[in-house]
C-alpha cells in the first residue's frame, strides 16, 4: 500500500511488461464491475429524484420512518441510523480483515471477516423489518378526508382522536372527529399500487421497494461471497497463495455496498 | 500458463504485505476514518429528526441550507470510504483517474438532465397556468 516506489520511469509503466496501473488483474476487474454497477444505483436514484422534483409533494423522512422494534412510533430516524451504523462498522471489520491479511495473520483474517458476516446479516435482517413495518403501515391507517388524507392516532392512552396530516399538520378535538366521520376512503400500509405514505405519489413505494431491495440483494450476495472467501481462509488457501489478495477484492465490493447504503440513506431518509 | 493474477513485480499492491509496525499506523488511520464517519453520521441524525422541514404545515425556509449540507456530508462520507476503506487514494494517478473520471461525468450529466426535465414537468403539471393530465 503505502509503500509503493514511485520513481518508476513512464517507458517501464507503459512498456507492456506488466499492468501500467500497477494492481493485479482480478482487482483492477473488481473495481471495472463496481463502477458499472455505481451507475446502475446512480440511475435508479436520479430516476428517483426525477419523480420527487416532478412531484407536488413527496412524503419527509423523519415522518415516515419513526418507528422502532418493541419500543412503538415517536423515534425518527432512530432505526435506519442503527442500520447504518451496523453497516459502517462491517465495512470497518472488513477493512481491518484486509489489513490482517497484508500482515498474513491467517487467524486475524478469519476473526474480521466472521464479524463482517454477523454484521451483514444483522444488517439485512433490520432490512426485513423495516419493509415488514413499511408494507404494514401506521398502526390505525389513513382516512380521506374533506381536507386530503391524514394518519389516523389516538393520544391520552388512546381515548382522543388525532388526524396526522403530514407536513407537522395535525388536527384534534371535534374537528378531527367530524373529518373522521366523514372519511371517503381508507388506506393502510404500501404496496406498488398505493402508499398512505404518499397517497398522491403511488411511485414513491414502488422506489422504496426497487432501490432498497436491489441494495438488500446486494448485501445478501456479499455475505454470500464473503462466507465464501472465509471458508477458504480457514482452509488455509491463501495462506498457500502467499496473499490475502481475494479478501481485499471481496472486501471492495462489501465497501461498496456500504456506500451505495450511504447515498440511498440520504435521498430516502434525510432530503 | 504463466498466471498475471500473482505478484509480477514488487511495485504491485498485491505485494503490499506490511509488517506489525506498518499495521499498527494502518489501524490507527482505520479507526481515526470510523470515527470521523460515526460522527458525521450522527449529526445528520440528529439534524434530520430535530430539525423540522415543515412546522403546521409552513414550510422551515432554511431547509435548503440543511439539505445541501446532509448531500455534502453525503458526498464526504463517500470520500473518505472510497479512498481510505477502499484503498483508492493508495493506487496510483493513472487508476484513481480510469475509475473516478468517467462515473463522475456520466452521472454529472445524468443528473443535470433528469433533474432540469424533472423540474420543467413540475412547472407544467404544478406551476402557474397548469395542465391536469
Amino acid at each position: 500500500m503505502a509503500q509503493h516506489a514511485e520513481n518508476i520511469t513512464k517507458e517501464e509503466l507503459w512498456g507492456g511488461n506488466g499492468s501500467p496501473f500497477r494492481i493485479s488483474y482480478g482487482k483492477q476487474w473488481m473495481w471495472m464491475f463496481l463502477v458499472s454497477d455505481a451507475l446502475t444505483f446512480g440511475s435508479l436514484l436520479t430516476a428517483y429524484g426525477f419523480a420527487r422534483h416532478q412531484a407536488d409533494a413527496w412524503p419527509i423522512g423523519e415522518e415516515t420512518f419513526n418507528a422502532m422494534p418493541f419500543l412503538g412510533n415517536g423515534y425518527p430516524l432512530l432505526y435506519v441510523a442503527l442500520m447504518t451504523f451496523i453497516l459502517i462498522v462491517s465495512s470497518v471489520t472488513m477493512v481491518l480483515a484486509v489489513e490482517a491479511g497484508h500482515r498474513l495473520d491467517k487467524k486475524g483474517v478469519t476473526k474480521w471477516l466472521l464479524l463482517t458476516v454477523v454484521g451483514g446479516l444483522f444488517f439485512v435482517g433490520s432490512q426485513a423489518w423495516e419493509w415488514y413495518h413499511f408494507i404494514h403501515g401506521t398502526h390505525y391507517g389513513s382516512v380521506l378526508t374533506a381536507d386530503g388524507w391524514a394518519v389516523v392516532d389516538y393520544v391520552n392512552e388512546g381515548k382522543d382522536l388525532i388526524l396526522k396530516f403530514g407536513r407537522g399538520v395535525i388536527v384534534d378535538g371535534a374537528a378531527a372527529q367530524s373529518l373522521f366521520d366523514g372519511a371517503t376512503a381508507t388506506m393502510q400500509g404500501a404496496n406498488l399500487i398505493e402508499n398512505e405514505y404518499a397517497p398522491e405519489v403511488p411511485q414513491y413505494a414502488n422506489f422504496f421497494f426497487f432501490i432498497t431491495g436491489f441494495h438488500g440483494f446486494h448485501v445478501f450476495s456479499g455475505v454470500v461471497f464473503n462466507l465464501i472467501i472465509l471458508i477458504n481462509v480457514i482452509r488455509g488457501v491463501y495462506d498457500k497463495r502467499g496473499h490475502f489478495e481475494m479478501v481485499e477484492k471481496v472486501g471492495l465490493y462489501w465497501h461498496f455496498v456500504d456506500l451505495v447504503w450511504v447515498f440511498v440513506f440520504t435521498f430516502f431518509y434525510l432530503v | 500458463m504463466e498466471r498475471d493474477d500473482l505478484i509480477h513485480d514488487n511495485l504491485y499492491s498485491l505485494s503490499a504485505n506490511h509488517d506489525e509496525e506498518h499495521g499498527k499506523a494502518i489501524r490507527k488511520k482505520i479507526w481515526q476514518v470510523t470515527a470521523i464517519l460515526t460522527a458525521i453520521t450522527i449529526v445528520e441524525v440528529c439534524t434530520g429528526a430535530f430539525i423540522k422541514q415543515y412546522y403546521e404545515g409552513v414550510a422551515n425556509e432554511f431547509w435548503w441550507i440543511i439539505k445541501w449540507s446532509f448531500i455534502i456530508l453525503t458526498v464526504v462520507k463517500a470520500a473518505y470510504i472510497v479512498l481510505v476503506f477502499m484503498h483508492l487514494g493508495d493506487e496510483r494517478k493513472n487508476f484513481k483517474w480510469v475509475i473516478l473520471g468517467p462515473y463522475i461525468l456520466f452521472i454529472a450529466y445524468l443528473i443535470f438532465i433528469c433533474l432540469s426535465e424533472a423540474s420543467y414537468w413540475n412547472e407544467v403539471f404544478n406551476g402557474p397556468g397548469s395542465i391536469t393530465p
